[in-house]
């Protein structure tokens, strides 16, 4: 499900399923998009933060075009304790692997990988970013 | 709201050798965080920075030699340091350079069709364009063009000037081998034929990779903030930003015009340490200024580019293009991009 925004109207409430991973998108060249994101974190419950929940930043590939400060976007990763993703929309390949590293994300979040939990995933993830 | 959490220099510094190149091999991306954290250097926007000195009593500079510097619009490029360069050789260099571009002419890669002309090269030093000590003192290169008809009493035109310059970059020239000098930036003003020719020449007498020097919105707003708080001696123009809106059938450029006593008592609120600007400040001055924006016109630039930033030391644009407007503030500004030009090498 796609939202510009959250909290998402809740007229839908009942007919929505199960919200297994929330993933934020960030575009490095539109500043707005990273406080529209500070904005919507408010009104997520803080039970998504332990493993549910991840940053995806895009428009990578220009870095010439950058307009968000990347502190400010490490910071908001430690701050919520969730993985920040890299990726460029504009080349193929990397759209498939990013979307495919999302899907593998959210088999773990939906508890379908056994011996795998969101938790254990997502502390695994903030681990090897810091190395 | 005005000041949020202080952003602390982040505890893993990793070089990010990937940040400056435009949309990069796809096996690296996919991987994860290609940006290294933060590590002070103005182009990937350091928590804290310190402002360019204030204009500086230049006792022994003379403004005047570097006068012909201003008000003239300015290509710049990064390069890479230069192998067994001599600046006590600078005639040799450019009597070599002068021959280099009268064989290019031969070969038919005329730059002017028409005329013939000469072109007359000269190579100097600009002793005065210096930070520190360390820095290599800048060197200008100039071609001039004499009518090939008429005797040497013709007048001599300028038709391109192109300098290498150091200003601060003690970062660079503190790791390079011996042999190597830095000039890390350079600025070329001319017909882009004359630019490619004397950049060919470097590179292959030097063994040094020229490359355009672009400018990100980030590093502009930058730009905004430090150069709104210098004073001025004279009225200052208005400061302007540009905005170019993405993802539009036509292009369009919003152009925002900003008192200049209006800008500065704006960023004399925000900036707390005189002499000192962080990146929060940058943020604060700039969110104000576009929030100002968003009541009047219910446009978002926050979500637009920002393509140039006018105030009345200098312009700037994304490009890659400067303008010097105020020469006290000319290695102010030449320090800042000279640490543009570094990172963009690393």
């Amino acid at each position: 499900h796609l939202a510009t925004s959250l909290p998402l109207p809740s007229e839908r409430d009942h007919l929505r399923p199960r919200i297994d991973l929330i993933a934020f998108m960030i575009d490095i060249k539109s500043k707005y998009s990273l406080k529209n994101v500070e904005a919507s974190l408010a009104h997520v419950d803080a039970s998504f933060f332990l493993g549910k929940v991840c940053f995806l930043v895009t428009g990578v590939g220009r870095v010439n075009y950058c307009s968000v400060e990347m502190n400010a976007i490490w910071k908001l990763g430690e701050v919520y304790c969730s993985p920040v993703l890299f990726c460029e929309l504009e080349l193929e390949g990397i759209r498939v692997a990013t979307a495919q590293r999302l899907l593998r994300m959210l088999q773990i979040c939906a508890g379908h990988i056994p011996g795998v939990s969101a938790l254990s995933f997502g502390s695994l993830m903030r681990n090897s970013a810091d190395d | 709201a005005r000041r949020g959490a202080a952003p602390g220099l982040a505890p893993a510094m990793e070089s990010a050798d990937g940040a400056v190149r435009t949309l990069p091999s796809i096996g690296r991306l996919s991987r994860g965080p290609t940006f290294g954290r933060a590590h002070g250097r103005f182009g990937l926007s350091p928590s804290g920075r310190l402002l360019p000195p204030a204009p500086r009593s230049q006792e022994n500079a003379d403004p005047q030699r570097t006068a012909f510097l201003l008000r003239k619009q300015w290509t710049l490029y990064s390069v890479t340091p230069l192998y067994r360069f001599s600046d006590a050789r600078l005639r040799d260099y450019a009597r070599l350079l002068s021959a280099f571009i009268a064989a290019e002419k031969q070969k038919g890669l005329a730059v002017e069709v028409g005329v013939e002309l000469d072109i007359k090269v000269s190579v100097s030093s600009l002793p005065d364009l210096k930070g520190s000590d360390q820095d290599q003192a800048a060197i200008l290169v100039q071609l001039s063009s004499r009518s090939a008809a008429s005797s040497k009493n013709s007048e001599e035109k300028l038709i391109w000037s192109g300098w290498f310059c150091c200003v601060s970059g003690d970062d660079l020239s503190e790791n390079v081998p011996e042999d190597f000098t830095c000039l890390p930036l350079f600025l070329a003003n001319g017909g882009e034929s004359y630019t490619s020719i004397v950049g060919s020449w470097f590179q292959k007498t030097f063994d040094c990779c020229f490359r355009r020097l672009a400018i990100s919105p980030l590093n502009l707003s930058w730009m905004a903030a430090m150069w709104t708080g210098c004073k001025v001696d004279k009225t200052a123009s208005a400061m302007e930003l540009v905005f170019s809106v993405p993802c539009l059938p036509q292009p369009l450029n919003i152009s925002y015009a900003i008192h200049p006593e209006d800008a500065k008592a704006l960023w004399d609120t925000v900036q707390k340490t005189p002499g000192e600007i962080t990146q929060e400040e940058v943020d604060v001055f700039m969110d104000c200024l576009y929030s100002h924006f968003h009541r009047h016109f219910k446009i978002h630039l926050s979500a637009t580019k920002l393509v140039k930033v006018s105030t009345a030391i200098a312009s700037a644009h994304c490009d890659g293009i400067i303008k010097f407007l105020q020469s006290q503030y000319l290695t102010g500004v030449l320090m800042l991009l000279t640490e543009l030009a570094i990172s963009q090498i690393q």
